[in-house]
């Protein structure tokens, strides 16, 4: 199932869930170099010895706000090789945004605490980060799209369209989408053309996640 | 023409009206009572004092003679009470102490015990008690007395000689004349000299005992500032609730589902697996009801991101399209955040549920010092805050931080709901 063997550090300030991550990160058969509690134990890790993913919780000691995030950049910014998973525990698209400007679309990845349950889910997710992908939790897309559904340009998609306008704001590939609703490779890439098309985006598959996103954020 | 309200306006006005009004009487009544009043506190303060002294040998005496000052409490308190004689149909005056929480004469004591008694009220007390009670008595004693003894005088004339003044009188038949004409006479003078005095007297009591604009102020102020405790004590309440729930439950219930979600992939096909799936699955289901729950308490999104990422939460949850636009330049005091996460969620939960609305629409604004919040919609109208609504709570609520909240929903819509709250939040 892993494409490789990752080294991983994870920060989680409270111990049932840190202990849970561990495990399911080394079922997935990657590396766990450290768990920690803090935003700054985590940074001096990072510091010391990058790692290849990290994964943190938004909220944690000392103000319990948003330690997390302000880390992610600060990794970002020294590290931009290492890839970052945050851990939310509620949707609030605001924690997405913030994490978006400070580490661009590349390499980070946004999830529900209770996604991580879904291990298999999980571990690719880890996987696509890793590799410099873009993960985003499928309930914070649904609801980016609920948003704008009174608006003009997305009523004018199709429904298929929308399914793979949302997958691809989950950071899917064309490949995975096609996988997901089982069509050809080609036809997703008629479907992404077409809603680039509609909804006035500029083309290019490198940065689409964060142009897709950016667009359904308003 | 309107019956005077006051002694004054009384004895300013018609004579015969006032002759046969009830004010001598009440006068009368009000005197003897304060005579009662003062001689009894004359009496009780000889004795506290005494009992005081004697047995501040023992330690226990000290406190006697401490508590002497709350006399005058219970003075102020019987005579601002006596003083509705003087003044019928008006309210009771205002107390210069502050409202007694609890019932009954014990939680009375408690809380005056505590309490500094007003000078003006000490004063007062010592006035009564002095020199008012004598001349009340004498006052009121006399105008009884002296009108029975001539009412009666053709009676004592039977006995001995009577003398009226110059009038001197040996019969009953000679001494007619000294009632028919003295008893008018008398009750003319008393019922004047009654009423003049107690209405002096009642108005110096008025001054003495009522409180003062200062002590009123301080009151309201006393009272604004516990409901506004009460609220924040409420708040904080719930944020201790929420935080516990969140803490402890939830992550037990995102660990269990961690925990399972291992194990689905180390058990091998078959009925084991379809059991850790089930559990797995009742596992996200409890977290979700948990999620639900915590969200009508305190939701966290509040506490950490304000009222605009919150309320775009629950924004995004509900069936009809919602647009926000809440344009704050700082975050809010946390009872106003609350207070309009409340209003919205209470607001569209009721558009979702009633309102057959196709679009909602929440702004949000700062106005002066008032934090603005509106939310309309295009339903079909009639929303009002009683009829068991879950806005008639949030009302009160934003009453207890001077705040407003109004409906406007005329039958067939459209429906805005306004929420009005100062910015700053000071007692």
């Amino acid at each position: 199932m892993p494409n490789r063997s990752l080294r991983v550090v994870i920060a989680e300030d409270l111990a049932l869930l840190r202990e849970g991550l561990v495990g399911i990160v080394e079922r997935g058969g990657h590396e766990v170099v450290a768990a920690v509690d803090t935003a700054e134990a985590l940074l001096a890790w990072v510091h010391n010895d990058p790692p290849d993913v990290v994964i943190t919780d938004v909220r944690m000691p000392p103000g319990h706000s948003d330690e997390g995030l302000r880390a992610a950049a600060t990794i970002r910014a020294e590290h931009p090789e290492t890839g970052i998973l945050v851990l939310s525990q509620y949707v609030a698209d605001a924690y997405l945004s913030a994490l978006l400007e400070a580490t661009g679309s590349g390499g980070t990845g946004y999830l529900l605490k209770d996604r991580v349950g879904h291990v298999r889910e999980f571990l690719e997710s880890l996987d696509r980060v890793a590799d410099g992908g873009m993960v985003v939790d499928p309930e914070v897309v649904r609801q980016l799209l609920g948003r704008r559904r009174d608006d003009g340009p997305l009523s004018g998609l199709t429904a298929r369209e929308r399914e793979v306008l949302a997958l691809m704001a989950e950071g899917r590939t064309n490949g995975g989408i096609a996988g997901e609703l089982v069509v050809s490779e080609a036809a997703v890439r008629k479907h992404v053309g077409n809603i680039f098309a509609k909804l006035d985006l500029e083309p290019g598959s490198d940065r689409r996640v964060s142009a897709v996103l950016t667009y359904l954020r308003g | 023409m309107r019956r005077p309200t006051t002694a004054w306006a009384a004895l300013a006005g018609n004579p015969l009206r006032f002759l046969t009004s009830s004010w001598p009487w009440r006068s009368w009544a009000y005197l003897a009572g304060s005579s009662l009043t003062g001689l009894l506190a004359l009496v009780v303060f000889i004795a506290l004092v005494l009992v005081g002294i004697v047995t501040s040998l023992l330690v226990i005496g000290l406190f006697v003679l401490a508590s002497l000052p709350l006399m005058g409490a219970v003075v102020g308190t019987l005579e601002r009470r006596r003083l509705r004689l003087m003044a019928p149909g008006q309210p009771l005056v205002p107390s210069p102490h502050p409202p007694i929480v609890g019932k009954g004469v014990r939680a009375w004591f408690r809380q005056r015990r505590r309490e500094e008694v007003p000078r003006r009220e000490l004063g007062y007390t010592v006035l009564l008690a002095v020199l008012l009670w004598v001349i009340d008595l004498v006052l009121s004693v006399n105008a009884v007395l002296i009108t029975v003894i001539l009412a009666l005088s053709p009676l004592l004339a039977r006995f001995d000689q009577v003398n009226v003044l110059m009038w001197q009188a040996n019969t009953p038949l000679e001494a007619l004349p000294i009632t028919l004409v003295g008893v008018p006479v008398a009750y003319v003078v008393f019922a004047y000299a009654l009423t003049a005095v107690a209405a002096g007297q009642s108005a110096l009591a008025r001054i003495l005992l009522g409180a003062t604009d200062a002590q009123l102020e301080a009151q309201v102020g006393a009272l604004r500032r516990s409901r506004l405790d009460l609220v924040d004590a409420f708040e904080t309440e719930r944020k201790r609730i929420e935080r516990h729930l969140h803490d402890g439950v939830q992550q037990r219930l995102v660990a269990l589902t961690m925990t399972l979600g291992r194990a689905e992939l180390d058990v091998p096909d078959g009925p084991a697996l379809d059991l850790v799936r089930q559990a797995h699955g009742e596992a996200e289901a409890a977290l979700a009801d948990l999620r639900e729950a915590v969200r009508g308490i305190h939701p966290r999104v509040l506490v950490d991101l304000g009222v605009e990422a919150a309320v775009r939460e629950v924004a995004d949850r509900m069936p009809m399209p919602v647009s926000v636009d809440i344009a704050l330049p700082r975050r809010l005091p946390a009872p106003v955040e609350a207070a309009a996460y409340f209003v919205v969620s209470e607001a569209l939960t009721n558009v979702a549920r009633h309102a057959d609305a196709r679009s909602c629409r929440i702004t949000g604004w700062i106005q002066g010092e008032q934090f603005v919040l509106s939310v309309a919609d295009d339903g079909v109208g009639g929303a009002a805050v009683g009829r068991g609504s879950g806005l008639a709570g949030l009302v009160t609520r934003l009453d207890a931080l001077g705040g407003t909240l109004g409906v406007d929903s005329p039958s067939g819509g459209p429906t805005q709901i306004r929420m009005e709250c100062p910015c700053r939040i000071d007692p």
